[in-house]
């Protein structure tokens, strides 16, 4: 069968190219926390409900359980790891931290992807921008307040 | 008060969060040898195993072991055993796993778990608990008189009830004789998911030597261990659970679920170690999840509002095994009445077996589910009398000093005041409410509260213990057993630490992490027990090194140890700050300039138990809490009576929570609970099919609160009456950020369309339908309002 046919395939992630071998059935979300060992980001329902899984791919959040690691040719994709020295992002950071905004941590990599993504990208953010921006993310513990809030204190 | 304690101090575990470096169980796959644990489930709620066909998988390369319920046949669970690692004869519900594998990788797993064939004869199933109750032919468990359980426990062999729990008080037929009016009515919630986001994850390696050690997405790795040591008949002390930060638990990881098959799976593949993870789907149907319940609640009262006489039938549908909801039931029923004195009583909290997926603790742990019921019947108690349901409830709360639920155990004096918790959210409410507001007459507004309290439902010798151990740098690295799986319990340790030592709490080091060798001791993390159990422990600890401190400074001060003050990270004679020794020369041991030194390194050590007692077990009288913490909560509401359609538009909180270590932690933990408990209250259930099928096992299926369904506004109050004997006065707090939300919610809505919700989720369907029973002439509005134009 096809799928077990693996093929060599070179990403971008954070900035560092890896050469892979992939079956074509493999998600984007196992070739960075299996293959290349890319912890932060967390995976909670493998369907894409949830959206805890989350990642940059060419600066756009996705859901990264969604996706096949052979769509990703040529295309960048950046997790926390990879934001760890950009300034905005260290200022979402900060935000996150000081407004209270973590609780687990589990959906925390993907909160602060899609509030940097929204930070950058949307004018005139507001909080109900804010709110319809990280409805795909589910997080069970802070009721997302304070979520809102941090992202809101950069725009 | 100091500097640490009351302050919103970050998180210790923040910057690792951010960062992206927080370990959790889910992440662990760096262990050497590591084989990939799958299982395989019962399609049916109820049937017998007639045979299993293992042969075809056996045989594919890669597969390591297989197990049944036949390889190690000991029933499981924490206060009772009633569960199989794997089902062995019987499956009890849709969802039992019954075989699994190890195999090298997760593909191998899948394609061997297709190749298995299990054969089934299908029982009758018992689904719904009060059928459960009066069922003697179809039982879940046949054998339940021979099962172990705790001595607090009381199941009745021959029927479904794991635990019957009794509340006796004063004379039940007087107090209805001598009522003017009775009422009654019947409360339901459905049982629902945690919905954690991390998975359950159990890593098991049973070791050539006769040791285990787990890694377990676990709330209580000491409960863990010492249950793993019974269920594998090897010492506890043979036994190391590893914890890492959790993501997420609410309960759902309380008790002992997936480590024994972690571990029986290593034991039968050359023991090598196997982690299980569980999938959304599994982790719905296989995993742990809140009971339901049913709640028949008779109420005598007099035409001035005296609650006299209340008789309750709880029924707690806990699925198919009640290892540890029995103790739901329990804690249900000795809190029985709520937050209120009343002098006859009689209550009689049941916990049932049915074919469904098994409960354990949830958040609350009851709690909400029975304010759910007692606080509706409160507000409707209210309306019957044409009384305020606010003074209703102010002529019968409990007070301190008072009889405490149904026994003579008296309520302290320094407990919490629910009505302190009452007036400020009312009074918030009723100042912000407008009444109807618009132009669109189908759309209404109304305000509720509701009243709650709780306190930690535990063993009365449950203990907790810690150590505070300095380094050279004059830090401190404090050692606790309580987990970190969101609610912040490390910070507040921390500050408590800091405080009490004086010294930064920069220089205050904890983990998230557990390591059961390591680690000092606690019973679980459950029963928003930790900051007061674990808090007064790190104390006593600090105390305990303090005395340390100064028995070496005294010798150099020539000053008696009792003179002495540790401030500043310096020790000094009272009045003498200019006399001062350098705590940094102290804490690992001081040395005279002669080069002679005395002491040595500094450890503290403290521990804090239970003080309760037993319950006697035909009336429940006894002490069952180390406090209770009190709290109010209420809802203003905007109802489309045309669609059923609910907006909370305001949700306000007030908790009696003796201090606040932490003020931002609280504030954290209550939107988080609050939010929680709306999405419990408005959306979530978990549905069946006749046949026991669980229907909605995904997170589209299983509606979570999202950002975009957030109340227009939040206030929350911290009242702080402090309990003398709690670290700093501080009460727990995590669990009751829930308890009010959906009694507030329904009480709101009748107070807005007249219109009385008794079953929850309030979906707008619901709302919808009860409107067409109960006033049907509202869904006509809009026509009418057209009509008028």
């Amino acid at each position: 069968m096809i799928v077990n046919e693996s093929e060599s395939l070179i990403i971008n992630v954070n900035n560092i190219e890896h050469k892979i071998s992939v079956k074509p059935n493999e998600t984007l979300l196992d070739v960075l926390r299996l293959k290349l060992g890319i912890k932060s980001v967390k995976a909670a329902c493998w369907s894409g409900d949830c959206g805890i899984c989350t990642v940059l791919i060419d600066g756009k959040p996705m859901k990264s359980c969604l996706v096949l690691s052979h769509e990703i040719r040529n295309k960048s994709i950046m997790t926390v790891e990879g934001l760890l020295e950009d300034e905005l992002f260290q200022k979402l950071q900060n935000s996150f931290v000081k407004n209270g905004a973590i609780q687990c941590g589990f959906c925390t990599s993907a909160f602060l992807l899609v509030g940097y993504y929204l930070i950058k990208n949307k004018r005139n953010l507001d909080l109900l921008s804010i709110k319809k921006g990280i409805n795909g993310i589910i997080c069970r513990c802070t009721g997302y307040k304070q979520i809102i809030d941090s992202i809101y204190e950069l725009k | 008060m100091g500097k640490y304690v009351g302050e919103s101090i970050i998180r210790k575990d923040a910057l690792e969060k951010v960062n992206g470096t927080a370990t959790y169980a889910f992440d662990i796959d760096n262990i050497p040898n590591l084989l990939i644990g799958k299982f395989l489930t019962s399609p049916y709620a109820h049937a017998h195993i007639r045979s299993i066909d293992i042969s075809k998988a056996e045989k594919i390369n890669g597969v390591v072991a297989i197990v049944t319920g036949k390889d190690w046949p000991v029933r499981i669970g924490l206060y009772a055993g009633d569960r199989d690692i794997l089902a062995v004869d019987k499956v009890v519900w849709a969802g039992q796993p019954v075989v699994a594998i190890s195999a090298e990788s997760y593909e191998i797993a899948e394609k061997a778990l297709e190749q298995i064939q299990i054969e089934y004869e299908p029982l009758p199933a018992i689904i719904d608990p009060v059928k459960a109750k009066l069922s003697n032919d179809i039982l879940v468990h046949e054998k339940l008189g021979e099962y172990e359980h705790s001595p607090a426990f009381n199941p009745i062999p021959g029927t479904n009830i794991a635990n019957h729990f009794k509340l006796r008080k004063g004379n039940i037929e007087k107090g209805f004789k001598e009522s003017d009016k009775i009422i009654e009515n019947t409360f339901t919630m459905p049982q629902v998911a945690h919905a954690y986001l991390e998975p359950i994850v159990a890593i098991g390696h049973y070791k050539r030597d006769g040791k285990i050690e787990i890694w377990s997405s676990a709330q209580s790795p000491f409960t863990v261990r010492y249950l793993m040591g019974i269920t594998f008949a090897i010492p506890t002390s043979n036994v190391t659970v590893h914890a890492p930060y959790l993501g997420g638990g609410f309960g759902g990881k309380a008790g002992l679920n997936y480590e024994p098959l972690a571990v029986l799976l290593s034991k039968n593949s050359n023991y090598r170690p196997v982690k299980l993870q569980l999938t959304r789907e599994e982790n719905f149907r296989s995993a742990p999840i809140r009971v339901g319940m049913v709640a028949k609640i008779k109420t005598g009262v007099k035409d001035n509002g005296r609650i006299i006489a209340e008789e309750i039938e709880y029924i707690w549908d806990s699925g198919a095994c009640a290892d540890y909801a029995v103790n739901v039931g329990r804690a249900g029923g000795y809190v029985s009445i709520g937050p209120y004195e009343i002098d006859n009583i009689k209550s009689d909290s049941y916990t049932l077996y049915t074919n469904k997926p098994y409960a354990t603790a949830f958040r609350g742990f009851g709690h909400m589910e029975l304010h759910w019921a007692i606080e509706r019947q409160r507000d409707i108690i209210a309306k019957n009398l044409g009384m305020d349901p606010i003074a209703l409830r102010k002529i019968n709360t409990l007070k301190a000093g008072k009889s405490y639920t149904a026994n003579q155990h008296r309520l302290r004096k320094d407990a919490g005041n629910v009505d302190e918790c009452l007036e400020k959210v009312w009074n918030d409410l009723k100042t912000h409410f407008k009444g109807k507001i618009g132009d669109k007459p189908w759309l209404f507004r109304g305000i509720g509260v509701s009243c709650f309290m709780k306190g930690p439902a535990q063993p009365p010798n449950s203990a907790s213990s810690a150590y505070v151990k300095f380094n050279e740098d004059g830090g401190i690295f404090v050692s606790v057993g309580t987990s970190e799986m969101g609610q912040g319990t490390i910070t507040s340790l921390a500050q408590i630490a800091a405080e009490e030592l004086s010294i930064p709490i920069e220089k205050v080091y904890i983990k998230g992490e557990r390591d059961t060798d390591r680690d000092a001791y606690t019973w679980q993390t459950v029963g928003s027990r930790s900051l007061f159990m674990d808090g007064n422990a790190v104390r006593n600890a600090c105390i305990d090194a303090k005395h340390q401190i100064f028995e070496i400074a005294s010798q150099v001060l020539h000053t008696p140890p009792y003179d002495l003050v540790l401030e500043n990270e310096s020790i000094y004679p009272k009045g003498e700050p200019w006399k001062n020794l350098n705590l940094v020369d102290v804490i690992m041991g001081y040395m005279f300039t002669s080069g002679e030194a005395i002491g040595g390194p500094i450890m503290g050590h403290g521990t804090y138990i239970a003080k309760m007692t037993m319950l006697d077990a035909e009336t429940g009288a006894g002490n069952p809490a180390i406090f209770e913490t009190f709290g109010s909560q209420g809802v203003e509401v905007e109802i489309n009576v045309l669609t059923g359609e609910i907006k909370i538009k305001r949700l306000i909180s007030a908790f009696d929570i003796g201090k606040a270590i932490n003020p931002q932690l609280c504030e954290s933990q209550i939107l988080g609970g609050s939010i929680m408990a709306l999405s419990l209250g408005l959306n979530e259930k978990l549905q069946y099919d006749e046949k026991g099928h669980l229907l909605n096992p995904n997170f589209v299926d299983y509606v979570l609160t999202r950002a975009d369904d957030l109340p227009d506004e939040f206030e929350f109050f911290l009242v702080e009456n402090p309990q003398l004997d709690a670290p700093f006065g501080a009460r727990g707090i995590g669990e009751l950020t829930m308890l009010g939300v959906p009694a507030a919610i329904g009480n709101a809505i009748a107070n807005a369309i007249n219109v009385e919700i008794y079953d929850t989720p309030i979906t707008s369907e619901r709302i919808w339908y009860e409107i067409k029973k109960q006033r049907p002439e509202l869904l006509k509005l809009k026509e009418e309002f057209l009509q008028e134009d």
